[in-house]
């Protein structure tokens, strides 16, 4: 028997989140939800795990301190050392005051662009990238439900229904 | 989920849905410009051509042009950078700061606010690059090896730390305000009729975007962090253009009162312009009145009360400083500000900064959009002059009276100056018919809080 995808259209975005807490409260998994606007709670309501992109930004940050630490100490200290205006420059630690601003700013520079990118990567976005929603009114009021079903698929369609979805259709996968 | 207090005014007036509201964003995009739009465009066109003209000038024949000389060697150039570096701050203000403080009302301004940043960085890079005098060498400031030409950068020096900050600023400033526009090009596109060109560009700006829920989360996490970055760095880069004064030895700008005084000043000069140009915007495109109300001014001029109101404290703290150091250079430097040849601008910009916001702890006058507009104007010049008096006051009486000397700009310092104001324009007046210029997506998710008719069926309900 093929595999079948059930689309559920909601027109509000309360009777959407109760329809997500009673589909899965009844054990069906929710492969995707198509919103309009970012649903606080709407992560957990589908068991979606926490993003890790804070994570990876803190890194990038940590990177980016250090490249900027290295990159002052090579260039000050190491490949050309002068004395300008009598300021230390014979060790990294007399010149680490006047090092500060610029290792603050490459560590801001490291962890907002890259975090950006991998955001990017991760959510496959890229400039002409076509888009996968199924139904263009899901970018302006509408929310959309989408449940992948093995067999009989008219037992979700009548729990979409049910929880007030205002159409239901379903097709085919395509492999 | 959507309970808010009901002493609090709705953000969203007159009854919006959803629909209504991707409606309005929508509006300025797929319909024709008005005769308002096209004045103001023709007319900073023709200012910012002039302006370039004259940049092409200066550069063919050398900073010589402008009315520099040996004692003030920094003057307009550099208080135009720092006016419209300022100008950007209010920005990053209101869509970092105001999002981590959880302010919903930021949500109908921050788009704008944030265009205008970048646009105002853009004017502010300008100035630095063309008083090097020979712009095709200004890849000289960036850290390259000595077989490039130049010795290795000085990273002792606050010039440099300037160059890394307001890159920083300006490339992280432009993420964080595009990453917010995807969602809202995502909408343009799906409205757009298939094949059209509208269609075909608003595809290749939206990058794909389909609102997954997992790319909501996503998404709300990353503005979360790049609003947590972009606070301390919108702090850092104006402690950072303060330093290029405070860390010199000249009277009159070795103080440690800089950096704070200049980010509350640049916050106050921020919002002043975000003012100018919402006032301007909501009378030209007035569908967004719903979403720009009243009580969006109000706030904001309470911004530019208490900001204006630290500015004024930082300026009498400095004077008392100038005397109670005991220092006879610095005290001349500040009594020559005051009662010398220069004392117009300095009350100017005392009357301008100090004075004028205070009328706006009446509520009357704090609401009124004619009266708000007027001070927005004066703001713009007194912070425009605050800039000019520490410069130029500071220099053009040095330790030498006989090297003493007066500023009076060209032609070309007054028309460079101009120009940018023209090409600002034109970037927002552009701006303005081809983004969405309120984030509707994260307006959307504030209506069944904020909005007008969900706060007065909660009423009824009661």
């Amino acid at each position: 028997m093929s595999t079948k995808i059930v689309y559920g259209l909601y027109d509000d975005d309360d009777v959407l989140m109760d329809g997500v807490k009673a589909i899965r409260s009844k054990g069906h998994h929710i492969d995707e939800v198509y919103t309009p606007f970012p649903m606080h709670g709407l992560d957990h309501a589908m068991g979606l795990k926490e993003s890790r992109l804070a994570i990876c930004s803190f890194i990038y940050g940590v990177i980016g301190a250090a490249f900027a630490i290295w990159m002052m100490w090579y260039i000050m200290i190491y490949n050309w050392p002068q004395n300008i205006g009598g300021k230390p420059n014979f060790t990294l630690i007399d010149n680490l005051p006047a090092f500060i601003p610029i290792t603050f700013e490459i560590t801001v520079l490291f962890a907002g662009h890259l975090m950006v990118i991998t955001y990017l990567i991760r959510c496959k976005l890229y400039p002409g990238a076509k888009t996968s929603s199924p139904d263009p009114r899901t970018t302006d009021d509408k929310f959309l439900m989408e449940i992948h079903v093995n067999g009989d698929t008219s037992e979700i369609k009548d729990l979409m229904r049910e929880t007030g979805a205002i159409e239901v259709t379903e097709k085919e996968e395509n492999h | 989920m959507h309970y808010e207090s009901p002493i609090r005014e709705p953000l969203v007036l007159n009854d919006k849905t959803y629909s209504q509201i991707t409606e309005d964003i929508a509006a300025p995009i797929e319909g024709r410009a008005n005769k308002h739009w096209w004045t103001l465009f023709i007319i900073s066109l023709a200012t910012f051509l002039w302006g370039m003209g004259c940049i092409a000038y200066t550069v063919g024949e050398g900073i010589g042009v402008w009315g520099l000389n040996k004692t003030v060697n920094w003057a307009w150039d550099i208080t135009n950078f720092v006016w419209w570096v300022g100008i950007g701050h209010a920005g990053t203000l209101i869509s970092a700061v105001l999002l981590l403080f959880r302010q919903k009302w930021r949500m109908s301004i921050n788009r704008s606010a944030e265009a205008m940043t970048i646009f105002a960085v853009v004017q502010a890079g300008l100035f630095p690059i063309i008083h090097m005098g020979r712009p095709w060498l200004a890849y000289y400031v960036l850290p390259l090896p000595n077989q490039f030409g130049s010795l290795w950068v000085n990273f002792n020096s606050p010039l440099l730390w300037d160059v890394f900050a307001i890159s920083t600023y300006l490339s992280v400033s432009l993420v964080f305000w595009y990453m917010g526009l995807i969602p809202d090009f995502a909408m343009i596109r799906d409205r757009a009729k298939t094949g059209k060109a509208t269609q075909k560009i608003y595809q290749i700006l939206s990058f794909g975007w389909s609102g997954k829920a997992k790319h909501w989360q996503r998404f709300e996490l990353i503005s979360l962090v790049l609003a947590g970055l972009a606070t301390p760095l919108v702090l850092s880069v104006h402690t950072i253009v303060s330093m290029d004064f405070a860390t010199s030895v000249i009277p009159g700008w070795h103080t440690t009162i800089f950096p704070p005084y200049f980010v509350a000043g640049a916050i106050f000069s921020g919002f002043a312009m975000v003012q100018t140009l919402l006032l301007v915007m909501r009378k030209v495109i007035p569908g967004l009145q719903s979403y720009i109300t009243i009580q969006h001014i109000e706030l904001m001029n309470i911004v530019i009360m208490v900001t204006g109101s630290i500015v004024g404290v930082a300026y009498i703290t400095e004077l008392f400083i100038a005397y109670y150091s005991g220092v006879e250079y610095e005290q001349y430097a500040f009594l020559n500000r005051a009662t010398g040849p220069y004392a117009w601008a300095y009350w100017c910009m005392m009357s301008c900064n100090v004075f004028s916001p205070q009328f706006m702890w009446f509520k009357k006058l704090r609401t009124s959009i004619a009266f708000t507009f007027i001070i927005s104007i004066i703001v713009n010049i007194g912070m425009w002059f605050e800039r000019f008096v520490i410069i130029v006051t500071s220099l053009h009486r040095d330790y030498l009276p006989s090297s003493w000397s007066m500023f009076s700009p060209s032609f070309v310092d007054v028309s460079i100056f101009i120009g940018t104001i023209g090409f600002f324009f034109v970037l927002f007046l552009l701006y303005s018919r081809t983004f969405p210029v309120i984030a509707q997506a994260e307006l959307k998710s504030i209506v069944k809080s904020s909005g007008s008719q969900y706060k007065k069926d909660r009423k009824d309900e009661h």
